[in-house]
């Protein structure tokens, strides 16, 4: 099973995904188009990771720019299971035993579908606690840098170590650390299931949630049915803002500095169509075409301007039901299992996929996956959501 | 016909801050080779982040306090995307949606009075980088030291009526910007889009809109626009062409405007707000401190140095130059007569220069060095002339005035005796010009005390030296 895209420290004990830098190592994104591009620095979360004594075994292989459902884009390799069906490198890299923990950056929710289909945790932290200095940018807004591992408690222990404030990135949060703990009591939290997500889900995730809240019922936490009705809004305010940010940040690429240069071209015009044109893979075009669109003189008002004013929306309303709730419980994705497909489909499946995990990227709430299930808290709620993971994973165990 | 042109102006101009805009990279202005002051940041390496340079935000402020402006306290930067190989994100930072200043204007001197030019708004944004073509080997180069350099656009409204007020109005904040620390404003900081339309006098609706593209020269300025007005007169009476709004570039060499290809200007630039940086918020607090830190205008320092008896002239001559008003603040804060520190700086420092082919603007002294000279002339303690040769070497040499005094040993307070005793040794060995004195040609006097003070190496009183002269050549007699 092909893991990583470059392997660093047979010794090392963690996996960083190819869309963080590491300064002199090859980072491509799983793109074509960033071929032979190497960095001058390391990103933050690496730097901490280092400073702390850990040492990175390898880089996996992602989906194109993150992008996609699990690591199917890549144009480097995608990683199967063993029955042949997919997931992301890092997940499985994880499950497998070959590193304890990974670094992800969850901008689309890939990594957290990744972490459900390979039966790992993926926590995806307050946008804000982890720099997003020296990853490879996608949607600025909603990216974070998020931590893969086997359990709740090797999930808090990597966390602690890369969260904190950094100078070098506007939009990290002022505390230079954080306490995490995963041993908060379950018994009285006040858990909402969302019946729009509930009900858009295929029956074996229906299951999967039935039996979680089973499960938190028993540890003598309350469970409670409660409706987003504008589910859908959200989802679409994310993908047209992901599709936007992306395009733009990705523009950079365009045969000149770095990167693939195209062998075919008289002038400068050819020389970026033709770069872009063999150096991007579908779904990275077909978010460029939709984030030119919506930025576009004549849609911006219509779509990103709304998106906005959706993004403030959701954000209220989330403060509104984490006023009456810990946590959220609901699937990350539609079904158990991806084939993988590179086509058209993809980038329509993908948004599809999106109303799972559009809400924590849009509003900058920590998400965690665990148990196959997905849950959300407030800002900052990050034990939380640990400590329910550990308390679910404890009985799982018995 | 009579007609009435109409122009508004877009100014940009480079903030004189230590770094750049979004990084940490040094002066562009010192650069000795092309890509000397970048990092990945300024190279648009993917995995930088942006962060806002305060000293430019402040900066903008103040200009936007010296044009009258509204200072927006909610500003924000946002994306301008289009693809040129000099910019190397493909988007360009710039204030779109909400600019630091609104809503301004300023009063330019015309023959006819005072016009006052409505300012619509300054924006902050990063300049781009440079393309070098070498025609020969059929290659471009791209150098980006200028790239991020933070940047004010000046958008005026359509206020201007003549070649005559642009220009005015150009040179009015070119002055305000430099004495007031904003700009530098050397060749090609100040860079200018003119928007021009032409319409018969008194008719209400405006003519046909044309934009001539970055100029940096108020020649070029000038005479694009006389340019300009030439071709939408020629249009309008003899039809030598259809006018259509579209941007044209000023050609120095052909003398003449060019229209741009559509495909340069059509662009979309697909603005959004940049999800990196934080929205610039002015609080009232940090307003109210910029605020009582505006440097003095232009104006108010002519009536200081009025009040302090200052010629009109040397006045005009010192506040040409900030440099040179805050080196004769410093200087008179230390105690030493305005009148004279005026004169050390504009006759005697200037003549130094003057001497290495420089100008006064180009003075570099330390206030408490030509404030020491100006002491140790007035006390006493060393002649003028002597004080001229040390200021001389601390401009030119960059010695302490003081030690160099000590090493020289050009300490005026000498013996009366050892005066005393030069004078006679000179008169006894220049015979020749004592004859002359003695028989009527006063003028030898002058060769006589020239040997004096040669003789003391400049030493000593020379008014002293003078008396003891002319009272020892009468004793001969």
């Amino acid at each position: 099973m092909e893991y990583f895209v470059t392997e660093i420290d047979r010794d090392g004990t963690v996996a960083v995904d190819d869309t963080i830098l590491i300064k002199d190592y090859e980072t491509k994104a799983g793109s074509h188009i960033l071929d032979g591009f190497v960095p001058l620095f390391s990103g933050d979360a690496v730097e901490r990771l280092l400073g702390a004594g850990y040492a990175v075994r390898g880089k996996t292989h992602t989906g194109e720019f993150g992008l996609d459902i699990a690591g199917e884009t890549s144009y480097h390799g995608v990683c199967r299971k063993a029955d042949g069906t997919l997931s992301t490198a890092a997940a499985e890299a994880v499950a497998a035993g070959v590193v304890r923990q990974a670094l992800c950056v969850d901008v689309n929710g890939a990594p957290r579908r990744g972490a459900a289909l390979s039966g790992v945790d993926f926590l995806k932290p307050t946008y804000g606690t982890v720099s997003r200095y020296g990853i490879i940018p996608t949607a600025c807004s909603g990216e974070q840098v998020g931590v893969c591992a086997g359990d709740a408690e090797s999930v808090k222990e990597l966390l602690a170590v890369i969260a904190g404030h950094d100078g070098k990135d506007g939009t990290s949060l002022p505390a230079a650390s954080y306490d995490y703990t995963a041993d908060k009591t379950i018994a009285g939290l006040k858990i909402a299931v969302v019946q729009e997500y509930y009900d858009a889900a295929a029956d074996e995730i229906k299951a999967r949630l039935d039996a979680y809240i089973a499960s938190l019922k028993e540890a003598d936490a309350e469970v409670t049915m409660i409706s987003l009705p504008d589910a859908k809004a959200y989802a679409t305010a994310w993908q047209i803002m992901l599709s936007a940010e992306t395009c733009n940040n990705i523009s950079r690429y365009d045969g000149v500095k770095f990167g693939y240069r195209t062998p075919t071209y008289k002038d400068i015009d050819e020389l970026y169509v033709n770069s872009r044109t063999e150096g991007l893979g579908f779904t990275a075009k077909a978010n460029v075409l939709y984030g030119s669109d919506v930025l576009s003189k004549n849609q911006y008002l219509r779509c990103y301007d709304k998106s906005l004013r959706i993004r403030r929306l959701a954000s209220e309303k989330m403060k509104e039901v984490f006023a009456a709730y810990d946590a959220v419980l609901c699937p990350v994705m539609r079904t158990a299992s991806v084939e993988a497909y590179d086509t058209a489909d993809t980038f329509e499946r993908t948004q599809q996929e999106l109303l799972f995990t559009a809400v924590p990227s849009l509003t900058g709430i920590p998400a965690m996956v665990t148990g196959g299930v997905q849950l959300w808290s407030a800002a900052f709620g990050e034990s939380t959501l640990l400590s329910i993971a550990k308390a679910m994973e404890g009985r799982a165990d018995k | 016909m009579k007609y009435e042109v109409v122009m508004g102006l877009e100014t940009h101009v480079e903030l004189e801050t230590k770094s750049k805009i979004f990084c940490s990279c040094g002066g562009h202005s010192e650069a000795d080779q092309p890509n000397d002051c970048v990092c990945p940041a300024c190279c648009g390496m993917p995995g930088m982040l942006p962060v806002t340079n305060k000293h430019a935000v402040e900066l903008a402020v103040k200009a936007g306090i010296m044009l009258n402006c509204h200072i927006n306290q909610y500003a924000t930067f946002d994306k301008k995307s289009y693809y040129y190989p000099d910019l190397p994100c493909a988007y360009q930072i710039t204030q779109w949606f909400h600019p630091i200043c609104t809503d301004g204007y300023v009063e330019v001197p015309t023959k006819y009075g005072t016009s006052r030019i409505g300012i619509k708004q300054i924006h902050m944004e990063e300049d781009a980088g440079k393309l070098v073509h070498d025609d020969w080997a059929d290659v471009s180069y791209v150098d980006f030291n200028r790239t991020s350099v933070p940047l004010i656009e000046i958008v005026s409204r359509p206020d201007f009526r003549s070649a005559e007020e642009v220009l005015n109005y150009l040179e009015k904040l070119k002055a305000m910007f430099r004495f007031g620390g904003i700009s530098e404003c050397e060749e090609g900081a100040m860079r200018c889009d003119v928007n021009i339309s032409i319409c018969p006098e008194g008719s209400e609706e405006l003519g046909v809109r044309s934009e001539i593209k970055n100029m940096s020269s108020l020649t070029a300025i000038e005479r694009a626009i006389k340019y300009e007005v030439a071709r939408h007169i020629d249009a309008l009476e003899r039809h030598t062409e259809t006018l259509v709004q579209e941007t044209r570039r000023w050609d120095d060499i052909k003398n003449r405007t060019f229209a741009m290809r559509n495909k340069e200007t059509a662009a979309d630039y697909r603005y959004f707000p940049d999800p990196n940086l934080m929205p610039i918020v002015v609080d009232d607090e940090w307003l109210a401190s910029i605020r009582e830190h505006m440097p003095a205008t232009i104006e108010e320092k002519t009536a200081e140095y009025t009040d302090m008896g200052l010629s009109a002239q040397d006045i005009a001559s010192l506040v040409s130059e900030r440099k040179l008003c805050d080196i004769f603040d410093a200087v008179v804060a230390d105690g030493r007569k305005p009148g004279d520190t005026a004169a050390w700086i504009l006759t005697d420092c200037a003549g130094i220069l003057r001497r290495s082919g420089k100008v006064i603007g180009e003075l570099n002294i330390a206030p408490d060095d030509l404030s020491y000279i100006i002491g140790a002339v007035d006390e006493g303690k060393i002649n003028r002339n002597v004080g001229k040769k040390v200021l001389s070497a601390v401009i030119e040499k960059g010695v302490s005035p003081e030690q160099y005094i000590k090493e020289q040993a050009l300490d005026a307070k000498v013996d009366e005796s050892l005066l005393l005793e030069t004078v006679q040794k000179v008169l006894a060995t220049e015979t020749k010009a004592v004859g002359d004195y003695l028989g009527g040609k006063t003028k030898a006097l002058q060769s006589l005390f020239g040997s004096c003070m040669k003789a003391l190496r400049g030493k000593g009183d020379p008014a002293v030296i003078r008396e003891l002269l002319e009272k020892e050549i009468e004793k001969l007699r």
